[in-house]
């Protein structure tokens, strides 16, 4: 397709790369450098989308990320559509696919538009007063029609190929915004050899100097001042220029975070990443961001066709791109009088219409009517012609009361409109800035700081050109730590307006349909409503009636509704308030955010030195905390069920070998060990004799269950302590926090071994027979080297601390070896314990075992608001210590009444059954509901060795209902369990003495 | 995110540390004597000012001590940081 | 007050929608009233609702710092449940959410109520236990919540990545078909024009500096910036600014402040159909009517009054949603805030007396408050009006702290609310 709406010459596109993409199917040429919307106009394509709420034709409003109308999805290929993307700020590449949405059947023909003629009822908030009858059609009907209704594009429905990365970086100053302020800022920073990032969410960095070609910086063009510039960064090695880079969000301490967008403007991404997140922390933060135009609040200003009038500029001057051939510019400032000479030299039509009195305009008038340019001063704009193209404009004088006179229709195919200016202050007021309302600029501006940054430009309501540069270069030259200031001479930026909510008009206002928030359909109508609905600040009209919510975030439209709340008021700006902005200032992809963080990026997986050996054979695996641990060691063709069974029965019959290295091991040492121990646990250390272990339990101050493990005492001040698995850095952190902040007077050190000690557990009545050939310097013999003691010496040559402990009630040998020795040691181990059928086992069958024998797991019998008695371990208590963390809560008037859920077994009528974990239990299943609760299930197991079902359970004063029986709930329905004691098998212990 | 000036280690960001809450709570010498209303108390009453704040902060992924910071909770600005055991040079607002 | 109707809304639209009235008033404040209420929140406006309609108490202001809603009614993520382990949790939600399924009608405003279900994921065996513990005591308290399995999980929502190859992979869920979401800003707003409609004054912009009290310790009024107003009785409801307002009674407050973060995708067709909550990964999301994504993120670890918190919050959050629902890389962030949350030791909230006479709490609420609006303001009314709690919110006490009878839902079940 040609370009008929491309200019001979002029832009910064290359016109030798031709590029080609497609829009709703059909082919649209263009050049690189072109952004969609720029091609689109070129081919004279407006209608690019329907509104949000009433399907209205929409067009392309602005050049920038301000824009609120022109949102496609972009298929960039498989995998590769996104929806919402800003006509404005997506570049052209051959290749792409664009869709406009919200509509059906088609863009041109959409059925949806019926919600225009229905506005007079899908005004502000009325959703908010009917669709309540009958009461269950807001699931069933209202509900599901509001919502395919709204939303914009499709979401994708595919994952994602492409990847995204994350970088921090430190600079002394952060320079945010490459337009003339922000150049230069970033010179005078870098000049003093600070190490500078300066970040530009456009694709070429130079902001309005890329359109504006008939200033001037300091005697040469700005254009040549500009290259200048950006040659003299690039030249600096302290300085990091970051195109296609938006600064999103300001955070605590200058934490500034930045989106950099990688590939989309590639044909081929290769292998780099799509987006990349910045997380800055910056000394100093330079905000350069600039200003955003206001649309002018009149009927049907929504037409295609109808731009920003800088925007027109920015079209003609930037992409050589005429966005009509007769174009009326509407405005109640001066500077669209420069997008109308520069149209005009363009060879285009060109009438100017300005609110002000012609006295109210000022000189520059002369030098557009010496142009040829038709003006008309003291009109307004009643409305506009045409639906999916704007066909004209039309205009009544008015005076200063607001009268209007004679309606007189201009025709034309585009309109440029300004209402003035908005400084960019989103960033600053996410630093928590205070903003100051200045009336002479009628605008927000940055006030007092809270954070390291200062705004430069007309991000801070400095217009002119030269004030810009000369602000900028201060700000950079302040943020670097330099007095040295340069001063700029520059062509004169005419920038007075006056400021206007709605275009005065002598049409019936419930009528007029004028939009202040283009994305989001609403109107200065609807605001009316909200505020005589009692909708008075401007956080409250915002949610009545959505303006400022949409994805551009009211870039375009808050002052025109802060004004128009105040003006129905009759009050000022600031009393009405203004938004505080957050994060993100444009959006921002998930997978930015995310960068890498996914699968096992989202969080560590740790694994033991004997994972390799577990996988080859086959295990089972589970997440325990960050650990993977083997969950159970399936033959072919069995069950988990039948592996548990086996592996079970083998234990008890024979040995088996279990992998415990992820219990967590802390070194304690010091001459106050032994005192500080006596002060976490409930148990007294004080007397335990080196080489003996104790089980040792903590609570949290609050007098519940902390962790458990089995301590040992490796020499007078010395103890090496075991902890959960899930609780090793909890237990850690809470002997450091006691130590360091209670007790800073204790001689103690800690040290977490976790890592540094694998642990090969060997249990069963032939576990002494198998490792006995493999230890040296240790005498294995019953006498020498009872239950719960500890000895060091040498397994397979290698060092180990040897514990004879048991969790499964077993003789048992928990072998500690470093950890680049586990595996070998483990192989040997496995290879002795061939002959006496030695069996790998899992997470499942410890925790079988265990509960054979009432033994309780920290997290699972317990949860956080158990206390040792409730388990049964209240006997462990030192009674002689006068106090232990947690010590004191045990005595509370609520920790010790009657009725608390205490530890017992349960045992099924029917054997075969095993309970849920997580059952309750009831005395009389037959009780209405809410039936009275007395317990739950903690777990349950089918026992080979018992050779039926088991279960432990918190029970309300269990211990007294041994032998009663009790009801559980099951899938099915009740079934009944008598209580009985927690210990099934061995209730002597003569098996762990062996 | 914060940045947090460790005393032992200087500026790291925020995620390096843990925050351990109200500083300057001193765990009762003989607890046994507190009431139950004295007990809980200690246990869970703690300063909540709309101002400057005296907390506990470790570093954990770092060089592992606690120390202790004042921060004015509106502005998430910190005054100060001192080693555990030592007293602030300035004042919070404890009162809430 | 004009009724919101199908008719009046019709005859409305052909008159340019002129006949509308406020939908609540902006009274000055009156020298005296029978109940004070500080703080113009959900909680808040519901309380006086409730004492206006349940106990015919009309002389009553809800005084309100800014602007009514502005707190965290209108920074949460909607998400309306019952599905508590404890008794008197399970009592406390389940009575909102009853009083949730007739709201809208009720109060004669759409509050949008959408019991779309929600689904809590469960990543470990840890978590499967934990669930079925919640589900089975769930049912015997008469409330809803069944198990499904990781297929069925992906039947109830589609977009969910159930692979095996996921960091924490989906074992099965726990769905709460009453569950759901609703506007919470059409509730503070629906509260507030139904309790005008009955006299009850709100006064925003009034913030209260000072809590009066009597020679015997009383309260009697409250100092604010808009002058002196005396009270009956005073009911505080001010959030994550309870421990600010309770210190001017000299009381010391169980409570935390802390930032809580939430965010917004752009909006997009429908995609999502249910709630999906996985407190292992810490992912909870919806979609609005609206299209956006709804993600809730979790609190930054120190307190804060400032309503902003760290990017990684946010970011770690999305790293779950993504792990969980791979396609929505490509989606976009939109909005982001923060809340101030005020957090109690059990994380259960504390309504009732105070040892103050005359000056009652209901705070405490955490990140949970939303769904307990209108149950919260019911009982909360009933302690006001009576001057002794409701059955439901007596478990509730300043005194639990003491005693020792915490109701701690996230130790229970590592739940977050």
């Amino acid at each position: 397709m040609a370009q008929p709406f491309r200019l001979s010459r002029g832009g910064r596109i290359d016109r030798t790369r031709p590029v080609r993409f497609t829009f709703n199917g059909r082919t649209v040429d263009g050049f690189h450098g072109d952004s969609v919307a720029s091609a689109l106009l070129a081919n004279g394509i407006h209608l690019v989308g329907r509104s949000f709420k009433y399907h209205r034709p929409r067009g392309i409003l602005s050049h920038g990320s301000d824009e609120p109308s022109a949102l496609l999805s972009v298929d960039r290929g498989p995998g590769r559509v996104d929806p919402n993307n800003r006509a404005s700020v997506v570049e052209v590449r051959d290749g792409l696919a664009t869709h406009s949405q919200n509509h059906w059947p088609s863009l041109e023909h959409d059925v949806g538009a019926i919600n225009d003629l229905l506005s007079p009822v899908f005004v502000a908030g009325f959703y908010y007063k009917t669709f309540m009858w009958p009461k269950k059609f807001w699931d069933q009907v209202y509900e599901p029609v509001i919502r395919a209704a709204a939303g914009l594009g499709k979401a994708p429905s595919v994952p994602d190929p492409d990847r995204y990365a994350n970088r921090h970086a430190h600079c002394d100053v952060l320079v945010v915004g490459a337009g003339p302020a922000g150049l230069a800022a970033a010179l005078a920073a870098a000049r003093t050899g600070r190490r500078v990032i300066l970040a530009d969410e456009g694709p070429e960095p130079g902001g309005t100097l890329l359109h504006d070609t008939s200033a001037e910086i300091d005697g040469r063009p700005a254009a040549q001042w500009l290259e200048a510039a950006l040659v003299e960064l690039d030249s600096r090695e302290n300085v990091i220029l970051l195109s296609r880079t938006t600064a999103f969000g300001y955070y605590n301490h200058n934490h500034v975070a930045l989106a950099e967008r990688i590939t989309d403007h590639l044909p081929n991404p290769g292998t780099a990443p799509r987006e990349r997140l910045w997380q800055v922390r910056a000394g100093k933060v330079v905000l350069a961001t600039g200003a955003h135009e206001r649309p002018l609040v009149f009927a049907d200003n929504d037409r295609p066709g109808i731009l920003l009038a800088e925007s027109v500029r920015v079209f003609l001057n930037r992409y050589g791109v005429a966005p009509g051939r007769r174009i009326v510019f509407a405005t109640s400032g001066v500077s669209a009088y420069a997008a109308a000479l520069d149209a005009r030299a363009a060879g285009l039509a060109v009438t100017l219409v300005d609110l002000r009195s012609e006295d109210e305009c000022g000189p520059e008038l002369a030098s557009l009517r010496a142009a040829g340019i038709e003006v008309l001063t003291g009109h307004t704009v009643i409305g506009a012609k045409g639906a999916k193209r704007v066909t004209g404009l039309v205009v009544a004088p008015v005076d200063r009361a607001g009268r209007c006179g004679a309606h007189h229709l201009i025709p034309c195919d585009c309109v440029g409109m300004s209402g003035g200016w908005t400084p960019a202050v989103h960033l600053f007021s996410q630093s928590r800035g205070k903003l100051d309302y200045n009336a002479a600029i009628d605008a927000f501006v940055p006030g007092t700081s809270v954070q390291g940054e200062r705004s430069a430009g007309a991000a801070k309501g400095t217009y002119d050109l030269a004030a810009c540069l000369t602000e900028g270069d201060a700000a950079g030259a302040a943020a670097a730590g330099s007095a040295e200031r340069r001063r700029f001479t520059a062509s004169p930026t005419p920038t007075g307006f006056r400021p206007v909510r709605a275009m005065p008009t002598d049409a019936d206002p419930t009528k007029v349909r004028a939009f202040v928030d283009f994305q989001n359909d609403v109107t200065a109508k609807d605001i009316g409503l909200a505020v005589r609905e009692g909708f008075r600040s401007i956080e409250h009209v915002k949610r009545y009636t959505t303006t400022g919510m949409a994805t551009d975030q009211g870039k375009t439209s808050n002052m025109n509704a802060l004004g128009l709340v105040a003006g129905q008021l009759d009050t000022t700006l600031p009393s009405v308030g203004t938004t505080t902005f957050r994060p993100p200032y444009t959006p921002v992809t998930f997978g930015t955010l995310v960068g890498p963080a996914r699968h096992a990026l989202f969080d560590p997986i740790r694994t033991t030195p004997i994972h390799a050996w577990a996988e080859a054979r086959g295990a089972a695996f589970e997440n325990v905390a960050l650990w993977r641990r083997a969950w159970y060691f399936p033959k072919p063709g069995e069950s988990m069920h039948d592996a548990v069974a086996r592996e079970c029965k083998a234990v008890r019959e024979g040995v088996g070998i279990f992998d415990a290295s992820t219990l967590g091991k802390i070194e304690v040492v010091g001459p106050d060990a032994a005192e500080f121990m006596n002060r976490l646990y409930i148990n007294p250390w004080l007397k335990l004799e080196v080489g003996r272990c104790r089980y040792g339990l903590m609570l949290k101050e609050d007098g519940y269950i902390l962790d458990d493990g089995v301590v040992a005492r490796v020499a007078p001040d010395r103890f090496h302590v075991t902890t959960t698995t899930g609780g090793a850095a909890r237990v850690l952190a809470h002997m450091e926090d006691y130590l360091q902040t209670e007790w800073p007077d204790l001689r103690v050190f800690l040290t977490s071994t976790t890592e540094q000690w694998a642990v090969i557990a060997v249990q069963g009545p032939k576990a002494r027979a198998v490792i006995s050939a493999l230890v040296e310097g240790i005498d294995l013999s019953p006498a020498a080297f009872p239950h719960m003691a500890m000895r060091t010496g040498t397994i397979c040559g290698v060092p180990t601390r040897l514990f004879r402990v048991s969790f499964t009630g077993e003789l048992g040998f928990e072998i500690n070896v470093p950890s680049d020795h586990a595996l070998a040691v483990w192989e040997a181990v496995h290879a002795a314990g061939e002959p006496f059928g030695i069996t790998p086992y899992g997470t499942e069958t410890m925790h079988v075992l265990r509960a054979e024998k009432g033994y309780i797991i920290v997290g699972q019998e317990t949860d956080g608001t158990v206390t040792p008695d409730d388990v049964g371990l209240s006997g462990m208590i030192a009674k002689a210590k006068k106090d232990f963390v947690g010590k004191r809560s045990l005595a509370r008037p609520d920790v010790v009444a009657p009725g608390r859920k205490q530890l017992v077994g349960l045992v099924t009528d029917d054997p075969a059954l095993v309970l849920d974990e997580g059952a309750q239990l009831v005395a009389d299943p037959d009780q209405p509901i809410p039936m009275r609760m007395l317990g739950h299930v903690t777990s349950s197991y089918g026992s080979a060795n018992c050779g039926r079902s088991i279960a432990l359970a918190l029970v309300a004063d269990g211990r007294a209902r041994l032998g009663g029986h009790l009801h559980a709930t099951t899938p099915e329905g009740f079934a009944r369990v008598t209580v009985v004691d927690p210990v099934f098998l061995d209730p002597t212990g003569e098996r762990i003495h062996a | 995110m914060l940045l947090i000036a460790c005393p032992h280690c200087g500026n790291r960001p925020e995620t390096e540390f843990r925050c351990g809450g109200q500083a300057h709570i001193a765990r009762p010498a003989d607890p046994a004597a507190l009431s139950d209303a004295q007990w809980a108390e200690h246990l869970f009453v703690r300063a909540n000012p709309r101002g400057v704040h005296a907390e506990r902060w470790c570093h954990a992924h770092g060089c592992g001590r606690w120390f202790n910071a004042l921060r004015d909770t509106v502005s998430d600005r910190f005054l100060e940081t001192y080693p555990t055991g030592a007293q602030p040079t300035q004042t919070s607002d404890a009162r809430a | 007050m004009r009724r919101f109707s199908l008719s009046s809304l019709l005859s409305e639209s052909l008159k340019g929608h002129r006949g509308w009235g406020r939908q609540w008033r902006d009274p000055q404040p009156k020298p005296a009233y029978d109940v004070v209420i500080v703080g113009g929140g959900g909680h808040g406006l519901a309380t006086a609702y409730y004492l206006a309609t349940v106990h015919g108490i009309t002389n009553v202001a809800v005084v309100e710092k800014g602007w009514i809603g502005g707190g965290n009614t209108g920074r949460n993520t909607t998400i309306i449940r019952s599905n508590y382990l404890y008794d008197e949790s399970a009592a406390l939600y389940e009575h909102a959410l009853k009083l949730w399924e007739g709201l809208s009608q009720e109060l004669n405003y759409n509050v949008m109520f959408s019991q779309r279900g929600v689904l809590m994921l469960a990543h470990t065996l840890h978590d499967v236990q934990s669930f079925k513990r919640h589900i089975y005591a769930n049912r015997l308290n008469g409330i809803d919540n069944e198990w499904l399995t990781k297929e069925q999980c992906k039947d109830f929502c589609p977009p969910l990545e159930i692979a095996g190859s996921l960091r924490y992979p989906v074992l099965g869920g726990a769905l709460q078909r009453r569950a759901g979401t609703a506007r919470h800003d059409a509730v503070a707003w629906g509260y507030a024009r139904g309790a005008n409609a009955r006299g009850v004054d709100i006064i925003q912009n009034c913030a209260v500096t000072g809590i009066r009290r009597d020679a015997a310790g009383a309260a009697i009024g409250v100092e604010t910036t808009r002058g002196f107003i005396k009270a009956g009785r005073i009911g505080v409801v001010a959030a994550g600014h309870t421990s600010t307002v309770m210190a001017m009674a000299d009381l010391r407050m169980p409570l935390e402040s802390y930032p809580l973060q939430a965010l917004v995708s752009e909006p997009v067709k429908p995609v999502f159909p249910c709630v999906v909550m996985s407190n292992a990964v810490h992912a909870y999301i919806s979609q609005s009517d609206k299209g956006e994504l709804v993600i809730g993120a979790g609190t930054d670890q120190y307190t804060s009054y400032s309503q902003q918190g760290g990017l990684h919050i946010t970011t770690h959050t999305l790293d779950a949603i993504c792990e969980l629902f791979p396609q929505f890389t490509r989606m976009r962030m939109l909005r982001s805030w923060g809340g101030i949350v005020d957090v109690t030791p059990d994380r259960s909230p504390i309504i009732g007396k105070t040892p103050v006479n005359n000056l009652f709490v209901n705070c405490g609420w955490g990140t949970g408050g939303f769904k307990a609006t209108p149950g919260s303001g019911h009982v909360f009314a009933h302690t006001l009006a009576t001057g002794e709690p409701h059955p439901i919110n007596a478990p509730f006490t300043l005194d639990r702290f003491r005693t020792g009878r915490l109701i701690d839902e996230a130790a229970a079940a590592a739940v977050a609310h």
